[in-house]
């Protein structure tokens, strides 16, 4: 196996070898992107099945292109809502899916610990697109990788992660690979959205913005769903805005480059305002890319036979 | 189940445990027509009935487990009176209480009588507690004197808390007349709302919404509270918070007459095994810290804590294996509790055996204002009879349970109930 | 250790073998111009490289140089157990219209030539391809053919040929040595 682990379940407990490798290749692939045929054969005879019982077009498009890019099979499985409603569990729905000869399976759900469920019903390789508040892996190498680009290295490097750490699968995998890979991670946003406990994850806590912004190489910045200030998480976009929102004027008073991500969608002049999303310091549309390259990685070196599982 | 009559029985070579001293006594027991008839050196040569060898174990009263799930009526796919029994006496159990939460729910003098009907025949005293409010939805109190005299013992909206405090109130108030208790599952519904597992770095960790201490320390509190201004009886039901076990404490040196029990799964596991999302280890209250246990445990050394009750909650195979979040909360406790307490709590001197004997036998019963069974003469013979020894491996797809959602499957443990005499009947050797 | 059977060709026999190798690709190609080698990674690109070097001396006329990583196109890519590292190919110029000489160090079942080729189909429409090989020890599974060999050498299954350069190895050489699993 090219990696420790035969699927991509998060990123806790991954090992630097493992995300460097993962990143190497990522960059070595990256090239065939900008081909005038981006397309090569090693996953052919691979069906891989994009499982997303939650929304998510982004991801789900960056999984499809990346299998694609890899000619690989590719069959997408949506569904809104949980098949539980629909009187079939999710073991059912796999287990049939699996049926069909599949090889590996890409898989998005709102519950923790789903993709972890899912190795216990079914032999496909599991890579996790997200799974609740808990982990999404892709995502956060896809950033790492952006990172490594801008700076050749993540050691010692300082990476903020700003807004609703709480519900944040985004800065679950990013707090643990940054930390994996030697980048100091703080998190920042008002306390009803930073989960207890989290010190132990390695990581520092501000409930300052220009503390952060102070102490900050890079800002990863998280999308704020409406919902939160519905059940009462914090008093109002306005508030938010004018307290935890990246804006130029805020930026200004440190005298410093800050490397802006985000991993989308964006709500402009909400966390983040327009000129800043699209300044010179924002590698946004890196992550983007990036996010194709990254999940060609995963996916090549996780399509390998284990020879063990074989026998 | 088929058990065989206490008729013209020698319980010979056994060791009576007294509950009070702790004090062994090795005698034979003489048992006619379900009364034990004489104690003492028994001569066997000349005795005209049957022989149970009870060397080497020890008799107790009958265990009781005052917090049971048995499904019935309404989901007997996952228990029924009947199973839910031949589990208990598998767990060395003479008498259960049952949870309400059944469908339907146990408001009315009709589902007491039920559930007393269906449970005539078997070895093991069923004592139905009645729902706290109408359909447990919180709101108006049931028929607390009509489902009393029908055979209810207590009163519980178990699974749920009741929010209201004024109703919660009334009912108190109420239920005072007839001094039954209370039995509340605290959980304070806004803070706990959308919960999986205990709230902590664990539920950081594994990215799951958490249900915090305050979500039952809080109802704890607001029930002492209420317990003195009612004058009231209440019984914390599977306390499992460090702050609880402080908080009732207080109450108890203060005089109030508040209770608790402790699940034994709170004392064997801590949210720090849910790394496999082990819907197994899915309960409420929630898997709590390390902190919590040990808080526990001494509550339980001072006598915070006066029964181990199993809250031994089946649910089907289909309904288990799924994500964690749509798993249903409980599990299986009634066949393992004796030895997890062993395990836990007496091996590791927490307390003595006889003592945490006594909070599985007379003390829930004292709580149900029931019979205090005693191994006399002239008494009932209400026995249960423990082999400290006997090594012996759980094996859930042998339960008596309907269900199979058991944490403990595979683990091996010392100590085992093997045989059960009440209400004129008997069963030994159990098979798992 | 592994057992060096013999010794194929030597730093001076390799110098010469270049040398020759280069001639033929200018006289078939009828000069330099036009032309464009690309070296199949890793040892493949170190004899594409030199072959540059020859040419421009030969010729006064440097030809363009590229880098082929093959590992995406390889057949056996998920069964070997070690999978390779995926690099960069990096061939900084238009394959169109070129005719591409393709370099590699040894030419066995032909599996790397082909993959090499489907590659270099989805850079680029060449005008043609040729290749070029230090070492041809047959037992083709393809119908591969090389348009130029340095040396054909008869060998069994279970020998393999290892070609060792300066830039890679610290040496110049090709040595015959019996197999890991044979030995």
């Amino acid at each position: 196996m090219a990696l420790s682990n035969r699927h991509l379940l998060g990123l806790d407990g991954v090992p630097a070898e493992d995300i460097s490798k993962i990143l190497d290749t990522a960059e070595s692939l990256k090239t065939i992107l900008s081909r005038p045929i981006p397309k090569v054969p090693t996953l052919r005879g691979i069906t891989v099945v994009n499982l997303f019982f939650e929304n998510s077009t982004r991801t789900r498009i960056s999984f499809e292109l990346a299998e694609k890019r890899l000619s690989a099979d590719t069959v997408n499985f949506t569904s809104s809502g949980s098949s539980v409603k629909k009187g079939e569990t999710l073991k059912d729905t796999v287990r049939n899916i699996e049926a069909m000869k599949i090889d590996m399976v890409v898989i998005r759900h709102a519950s923790a610990g789903t993709p972890y469920f899912l190795t216990k019903c079914i032999n496909s390789v599991i890579i996790n697109a997200g799974d609740g508040r808990h982990e999404h892996p892709t995502q956060a190498l896809l950033d790492m990788m952006t990172l490594r680009e801008k700076w050749g290295t993540l050691k010692g490097k300082k990476v903020a992660i700003i807004g609703d750490i709480r519900h944040s699968r985004v800065a679950g995998s990013n707090m643990r690979g940054l930390v994996t890979m030697g980048a100091e991670v703080l998190v920042c946003g008002p306390r009803t959205l930073i989960p207890p406990g989290i010190e132990e994850m390695g990581v520092h806590v501000t409930y300052n913005l220009d503390e952060a912004l102070a102490w900050a190489d890079a800002l990863n910045v998280l999308r704020i769903q409406l919902e939160r200030q519905e059940k009462g998480l914090f008093p109002s976009i306005r508030e938010y805005h004018a307290e935890y929102g990246i804006t130029r004027e805020r930026l200004k008073r440190f005298d410093k480059e800050i490397v802006i991500m985000h991993p989308g969608p964006i709500n402009r002049g909400v966390e983040i305002d327009s000129d800043v999303a699209d300044s010179d310091a924002s590698i946004i549309l890196e992550q983007v890319t990036n996010g194709v390259a990254v999940r060609m990685a995963v996916l090549v070196l996780l399509s390998g036979i284990d020879a063990a599982h074989e026998s | 189940m088929n058990f065989a009559k206490t008729d013209n029985l020698l319980l010979a070579g056994g060791e009576i445990i007294d509950i009070k001293s702790g004090k062994h006594e090795k005698v034979d027991i003489v048992i006619q027509n379900g009364k034990i008839d004489k104690i003492g050196a028994i001569e066997k040569k000349g005795f005209n009935g049957q022989i149970i060898d009870a060397s080497g174990c020890i008799i107790t009263p009958g265990l009781m487990d005052m917090h049971v799930h048995l499904r019935e009526p309404g989901r007997e796919d996952k228990e029924t009176i009947d199973s839910g029994c031949a589990a208990a006496t598998a767990g060395g159990f003479t008498a259960v209480a049952c949870m309400p939460n059944t469908t339907p729910v146990c408001d009315t003098q009709e589902v007491v009588r039920f559930i007393k009907k269906k449970a005539e025949k078997l070895l093991v005293d069923v004592f139905p507690v009645a729902a706290i409010t109408k359909g447990r939805q919180g709101k108006e109190i049931t028929e607390m004197a009509e489902l009393i005299r029908e055979g209810a013992v207590a009163f519980s909206d178990d699974g749920s808390p009741v929010a209201d405090t004024a109703v919660m109130r009334n009912a108190m108030d109420y239920v005072k007349m007839f001094d039954v208790p209370i039995i509340d599952h605290c959980e304070d519904p806004f803070l706990a709302q959308g919960g999986h597992m205990n709230e902590g770095v664990m539920s950081t960790k594994l990215g799951m919404q958490g249900i915090p201490n305050a979500a039952e320390s809080l109802q704890i509190e607001r029930d002492i509270q209420l317990s003195r201004l009612t004058g009231a009886r209440v019984h914390i039901a599977h306390l499992s918070v460090r702050e609880g076990v402080e908080l009732i404490r207080r109450a108890k040196d203060e005089g109030l007459p508040i209770t608790a029990e402790v699940a034994p799964h709170h004392l064997m596991f801590s949210d720090q095994d849910l790394v496999n999302y082990d819907t197994h280890l899915k309960m409420n209250p929630p898997l709590r810290t390390p902190e919590d246990i040990a808080a526990l445990e001494k509550g339980i050394k001072e006598g915070v804590i006066d029964v181990f009750a199993s809250d031994h909650a089946p649910h089907t195979i289909e309904e288990k294996d799924v994500e964690f979040d749509a798993a249903p909360f409980g599990i299986l406790g009634l066949e393992t509790m004796l030895a997890i307490i062993l395990k836990q709590i007496v091996n590791r001197n927490i307390i003595s055996l006889h003592q945490a004997l006594e909070k599985l036998t007379i003390a829930p019963r004292r709580i149900l204002n029931l019979p205090l069974p005693e191994v006399k003469e002239g008494y009932e013979a209400n026995l249960t009879l423990i082999n400290l020894n006997e090594m012996w491996t759980y094996d859930v797809s042998n339960s008596r349970s309907k269900s199979r959602n058991a944490p403990y499957n595979g683990m091996t443990f010392q100590g085992k109930a093997v045989g059960v005499f009440n209400r004129g009947l008997f069963e030994s050797n159990f098979s798992q | 250790m592994l057992k060096i059977k013999a010794t194929i060709i030597d730093q001076a026999g390799l110098e010469r073998t270049l040398t020759r190798l280069a001639h033929e690709i200018i006289e078939r190609n009828g000069g330099a111009v036009g032309i464009a080698l690309i070296g199949v990674r890793t040892r493949g690109a170190t004899l594409a490289e030199r072959l540059v070097k020859k040419i421009e001396t030969i010729e006064n006329h440097k030809v363009p140089l590229g880098i082929l990583d093959i590992t995406l196109y390889r057949d056996d890519f998920r069964k070997r157990l070690k999978q390779p590292c995926v690099q960069v190919t990096d061939i900084p110029f238009q394959l169109d219209e070129k005719n591409v000489v393709l370099v590699d160090d040894v030419l066995y079942t032909g599996r790397t030539s082909r993959a090499a080729l489907d590659a270099l189909m989805d850079l680029g429409r060449p005008a043609s391809i040729q290749l070029a090989v230090l070492i041809d020890r047959g037992h083709r599974e393809l119908p591969i053919h090389p348009d130029y060999v340095g040396k054909s050498v008869t060998t069994s299954l279970g020998e393999e040929i290892q070609v060792r350069l300066m830039e890679n190895d610290g040496e110049d050489c090709v040595l015959l040595v019996q197999s890991p699993e044979e030995a």
